[in-house]
């Protein structure tokens, strides 16, 4: 467990939590991720600014960090195109299928106590751990 | 106006999350995957900062009879636990493990990440439109039967 880093986790947690709580108190809105764009493909009238809103401050908030002498994590991807794309594809369809993702149903459902969303977590968190363990252990091996 | 600008502040508040605690590294969500690897347990204590938070936010909201931007709080509402779900759900799993980018990280790290960054986003955003592709057939289908 060389590369744990508990502290950085707990404050960057802490952070998405206030996010979350900001956008629910001021918006109304729940901070899911997948949601939040994938409404923007076809957005009802008047329903569009906010999100945009929220997407350029999620996209901004990396390069602000980094430009006010923040410590910038690496960024490693690793896998083929095929892989990235594969990957791609099945995030983006799962998550409109089931509802939500990381934010949506593991941060934002669990503090609602969401029956949903804690099915929800639990499934993809252990499809993840099995993705990885064939990606790693089986075909990688 | 004012809506824009908190959706505007949250989302600023949400990437700093996700880049202090390093989320935007798809090797570090991976190394959470990993269990029979080299474990980092970082991603865990991530959801620990943030759910409670979360949850204390959603709990003092109870006492508002509406946000402060808007007319009315839009607390999801489906509450079954169906195929649907599950079969997402499972889809996602299975596609985080691949990469190790679920959809917020990937757009985070998608002006400081390399080119495989705009890749998978790219490829996220078609699978979410061909969700609506086939979401839209399905839905003709019933209105005809």
């Amino acid at each position: 467990m060389d590369h744990f880093t508990p502290l950085s986790a707990l404050i960057g947690g802490v952070l998405i939590g206030l996010a979350a709580a900001t956008l629910w108190r001021g918006t109304g809105r729940i901070a899911g991720i997948s949601g939040i764009v994938g409404s923007l493909l076809s957005p009802a009238p008047g329903d569009g600014g906010w999100r945009i809103a929220f997407l350029a401050g999620l996209i901004a908030a990396p390069p602000l960090y980094r430009a006010a002498g923040g410590a910038m994590p690496e960024i490693a991807v690793s896998g083929s195109v095929a892989l990235v794309i594969a990957g791609g594809l099945l995030v983006g369809f799962g998550t409109r299928l089931g509802g939500g993702c990381t934010s949506g149903h593991g941060v934002c459902g669990l503090a609602r106590l969401a029956p949903r969303s804690i099915a929800a977590t639990l499934l993809f968190m252990a499809c993840g751990f099995a993705s990885v363990f064939v990606v790693r252990h089986v075909v990688g091996a | 106006m004012a809506r824009v600008l908190v959706a505007l502040a949250a989302g600023l508040i949400f990437g700093l999350g996700l880049t202090v605690s390093q989320m935007i590294n798809p090797a570090k969500v991976l190394g959470f995957l990993d269990l029979f690897g080299d474990w980092d347990p970082s991603l865990a204590l991530v959801m620990a900062g943030a759910i409670p938070v979360a949850a204390l936010g959603y709990r003092l909201a109870r006492g508002s009879r509406a946000p402060l931007f808007a007319d009315a709080y839009a607390a999801p509402t489906q509450s079954a636990i169906d195929r649907r779900l599950v079969a997402g759900a499972i889809l996602f799993g299975v596609g985080w493990g691949l990469v190790g980018y679920c959809p917020g990280p990937a757009l985070a790290s998608l002006a400081v990440g390399p080119w495989q960054t705009a890749l998978f986003v790219a490829a996220m955003l078609l699978g979410m439109a061909g969700f609506r592709a086939v979401q839209s057939v399905g839905t003709r289908r019933l209105k005809q039967a």
